[in-house]
């Protein structure tokens, strides 16, 4: 198993290969086209500013590459958002694999969401032993609106996408990587799909 | 729904943990890493870390514990203490904190906010403010606590906000250490005011310090150090105890 986490300088990434090193997985953090496409598996990690982040993947070419990724590849946080078709955040263009657009939450609840919230109508293998109403940790101040690749839903002001999935490519606004034993399961299960 | 967080704080110098702390099957009780992974299994929610040191060489040590803490603990966590440069938090941030928090170097030079949560976004940066209720008028302080300020809570807190903070660490030096209840009316104050998370902290020393923080106070978070060191309250119960007040909480 060759995993892969994709290094463009967007945020603390250690911690999601820590996480993996927990389960027995050395992670090579590489933002090498050659290295991510021999990958088994890839993580699109991201956490900071969405124009910034999308302006490093085009420096490095990478918002070319990823689209093209034929392995599965799972997006946390902002890594996410960036596989949508766009972004209140900074008035971004997303890569497009998801097609849903992610805004900003209304200053009716407090921004970001800071915390542990659950997620359900959970519909994925990536959700696999994980029971509905898990709780997973969140720290965000966007969200992707619902969308027929919503595989998980969480409540914050309204009802929001909190996992996607198309085709191979699957993403995560919260950080598994934090979220405990089940969020560790869930990384555990994204090795095995 | 968002649940409200527990946060068990840990002060640390020279890399390891000071302040008494009391847990049964504890190896080492100076050892940050195993505290905070007994924490973690416990439902601690988060973990804040508290640098002490007075030196660059037991800074230095802080930030090898911020690695190891980072490879073990599947929890978020924050570091503060001291902290009041760009490259000190990227150093953290890299060696894997979740959150870093500033307190005194943000009112000698509030501009510091704007930097770090532009550079780092606004989820990893909290402003601690210590205050304290002078002739009814909370009043900044600096250091610890132990150098005042005629800079105002409130007005401080929303500069705070406006600047790009993305929590606030509220510390009433009026009930801290006390045990007898958080400050919960300038805590509701500064979250009706406010539109970020606020963690209560100072004064815990009973389950329903817990419980009137979160209905009275409108906190979305509470931190407390020795009730929790001691084994006084012991986590998950408080967890059980709270839900059953029906408030929200991970169990």
């Amino acid at each position: 198993m060759k995993l892969v986490i994709i290094n463009y300088g967007a945020g603390n990434i250690k911690s999601i290969q820590f996480a993996f090193n927990r389960l027995g997985i050395e992670a090579v953090l590489s933002n090498n086209a050659k290295e991510i496409l021999n990958a088994d598996k890839i993580i699109f990690p991201g956490v900071g500013e969405a124009s910034t982040a999308m302006k490093k993947l085009k420096e490095s070419g990478l918002d070319e590459l990823i689209p093209n990724l034929k392995q599965p590849v799972l997006g946390i946080c902002l890594g996410m958002q960036l596989l949508c078709n766009s972004t209140e955040e900074g008035n971004t263009k997303g890569l497009g694999i998801f097609n849903t657009v992610v805004k900003r939450f209304s200053n009716d609840v407090k921004v970001p969401q800071m915390g542990w919230n659950v997620i359900k109508n959970l519909k994925s293998d990536l959700f696999s032993g994980i029971k509905e109403n898990e709780y997973m940790y969140l720290v965000h101040s966007y969200y992707a609106e619902y969308c027929e690749e919503t595989i998980a839903t969480t409540d914050y002001g309204l009802n929001y996408a909190s996992a996607l999935q198309h085709k191979n490519f699957y993403g995560v606004q919260f950080h598994p990587e934090k979220s405990s034993l089940a969020g560790e399961k869930i990384l555990k299960n994204f090795l095995n799909l | 729904m968002l649940t409200k967080r527990i946060i068990p704080c840990l002060d640390i110098k020279n890399g390891r943990t000071v302040k008494g702390v009391n847990f049964i099957d504890l190896r080492d009780a100076g050892d940050p890493v195993e505290l905070a992974k007994q924490y973690a299994d416990m439902g601690a929610d988060e973990l804040v870390f508290l640098d002490i040191s007075a030196t660059l060489e037991g800074r230095a040590t802080t930030l090898e514990m911020v690695l190891h803490v980072a490879e073990q603990v599947n929890i978020p966590f924050t570091v503060g203490g001291g902290i009041s440069s760009i490259e000190h938090v990227d150093a953290l941030l890299q060696s894997g904190a979740d959150k870093i928090s500033i307190n005194s170097s943000a009112v000698k030079r509030p501009e510091l906010i704007n930097e770090l949560s532009k550079k780092f976004g606004s989820q990893c940066v909290v402003v601690a403010i210590d205050a304290k209720q002078i002739n009814g008028l909370w009043k900044v302080h600096l250091a610890g606590g132990s150098i005042p300020t005629e800079i105002d809570l409130f007005e401080w807190a929303k500069e705070v906000e406006e600047r790009g903070a993305g929590e606030i660490l509220f510390t009433s030096m009026n009930h801290d250490g006390t045990k007898n209840g958080f400050a919960n009316e300038a805590l509701a104050k500064l979250s009706e005011t406010l539109n970020i998370p606020i963690i209560a902290s100072g004064g815990a020393g009973n389950v329903q310090h817990f419980i009137d923080t979160f209905k009275e106070g409108k906190a979305d978070a509470a931190l407390a150090a020795s009730v929790f060191h001691f084994g006084e309250i012991p986590i998950s119960e408080l967890k059980k105890e709270l839900k059953n007040h029906n408030i929200e909480v991970r169990l």
